[in-house]
């Protein structure tokens, strides 16, 4: 079967799951957040939504993202460790100017994944990238595979962690859509901070979720994905790039 | 009368050689501090944690990362939560829970290369 028919069934049958299930989901959604003995599941995928026209020239989510998950360097800006960027882009005809937040894209075809020659990084069933640190080795190809230069790894000793982000030296770490908050119903760090003190330019959801913000825009708006042409179908889209 | 009195100085000199080596093993070896900073039982009886509690820890770990199941009664944070030390607030460091039987038993963790070995309060950098 090519890839189109597969995504089309697939399609076709998340439409027709969905009308069945979508108010029994949304009944289960207003009683609570996914309980801590609930699996993530394959019915949800978490996203983004990044309108880069409203993105300020701040920093805030890269700010909030480094505070919430513990990650500091040491002013070496060639190792230290990048959950998020900000990337300005210049049109070199017209001189026009833009600013995007970077980080990893979640793909629902990771090459990272790909790549990986101990399983530790890895989809969960909800679309969020992750890398099992417990198995990874450091050997970091998943660090060229990325498109997205969205991986670090960890060169130096760390100390002073969050307790719900384990770092440690001679791993690889990215951006984890904050899964600690997800789990929790909280949305990232970054679109929190964004949200309150930045350019209200990023929505977190549920693309699966007819009722959500982040799927009702990317259905009656035009949005991108960066490096399209991969057809990694990221989870992070973009809007006025 | 004799052989009874033979017998009585025999256990007492018996358990007086017993409790001095013991004495000096003492002496020798650091004996674990086993010191159960918070609650009254652990999260299962203390027999099955000594023995098990590795296991515990390995299968809950892997629950929690790849299936996104985040129950509490085995997480690493939860165990830090009761037997972190009062003084310093970190399971690791001298007479601290697990460094101390670790030592003792000459097992070396690799928890805390990642995880923080502090209470989560602390960790955060909020008074406790």
């Amino acid at each position: 079967m090519s890839p189109d028919r597969r995504q089309f069934l697939g399609w076709g049958a998340a439409a027709a799951a969905g009308t069945v299930l979508a108010p029994v989901i949304r009944l289960i959604d207003l009683a609570q957040a996914r309980s801590p003995q609930e699996a993530a599941s394959a019915l949800q995928r978490w996203g983004l939504l990044i309108d880069i026209t409203k993105c300020a020239d701040c920093d805030e989510c890269v700010t909030a993202c480094h505070e919430e998950n513990g990650v500091t360097g040491h002013g070496r800006p060639e190792t230290d460790a990048q959950w998020i960027r900000k990337v300005s882009l210049r049109d070199k005809r017209t001189g026009y100017a833009q600013t995007l937040p970077l980080m990893c894209q979640h793909c629902e075809h990771p090459p990272c994944v790909d790549v990986c020659p101990t399983g530790a990084s890895f989809k969960r069933d909800d679309g969020i990238v992750l890398v099992d640190k417990h198995t990874c080795i450091g050997c970091r190809y998943c660090v060229m595979a990325c498109p997205y230069g969205a991986r670090s790894f960890i060169h130096e000793t760390v100390s002073g962690q969050k307790s719900d982000v384990p770092r440690g030296k001679g791993t690889v770490e990215s951006c984890t859509l904050c899964v600690h908050r997800v789990d929790r119903g909280e949305t990232p760090a970054c679109v929190e901070a964004c949200n309150r003190d930045g350019g209200k330019a990023m929505v977190f959801g549920d693309l699966n979720d007819p009722s959500a913000e982040i799927h009702r825009r990317l259905r009656s708006e035009p949005s991108t994905q960066v490096r399209a042409d991969l057809a990694l179908n990221t989870g992070v889209r973009y809007q006025g790039l | 009368m004799m052989r009874f009195a033979v017998a009585v100085l025999t256990v007492v000199l018996t358990v007086a050689g017993f409790a001095d080596a013991e004495e000096k093993r003492v002496r020798r070896v650091a004996v674990p501090v086993v010191k159960i900073e918070k609650g009254d039982a652990c999260v299962a009886p203390t027999e099955e944690m000594r023995r098990d509690h590795m296991n515990r820890l390995l299968h809950q770990r892997d629950r929690t990362l790849r299936q996104g199941i985040r129950e509490s009664r085995f997480s690493l944070k939860n165990c830090i939560d009761c037997h972190a030390s009062r003084e310093t607030g970190s399971v690791l460091g001298k007479d601290a829970f697990c460094s101390s039987c670790h030592a003792y038993a000459a097992v070396s963790m690799d928890c805390f290369e990642c995880h923080t070995p502090l209470r989560q309060s602390r960790a955060a950098g909020a008074p406790r």
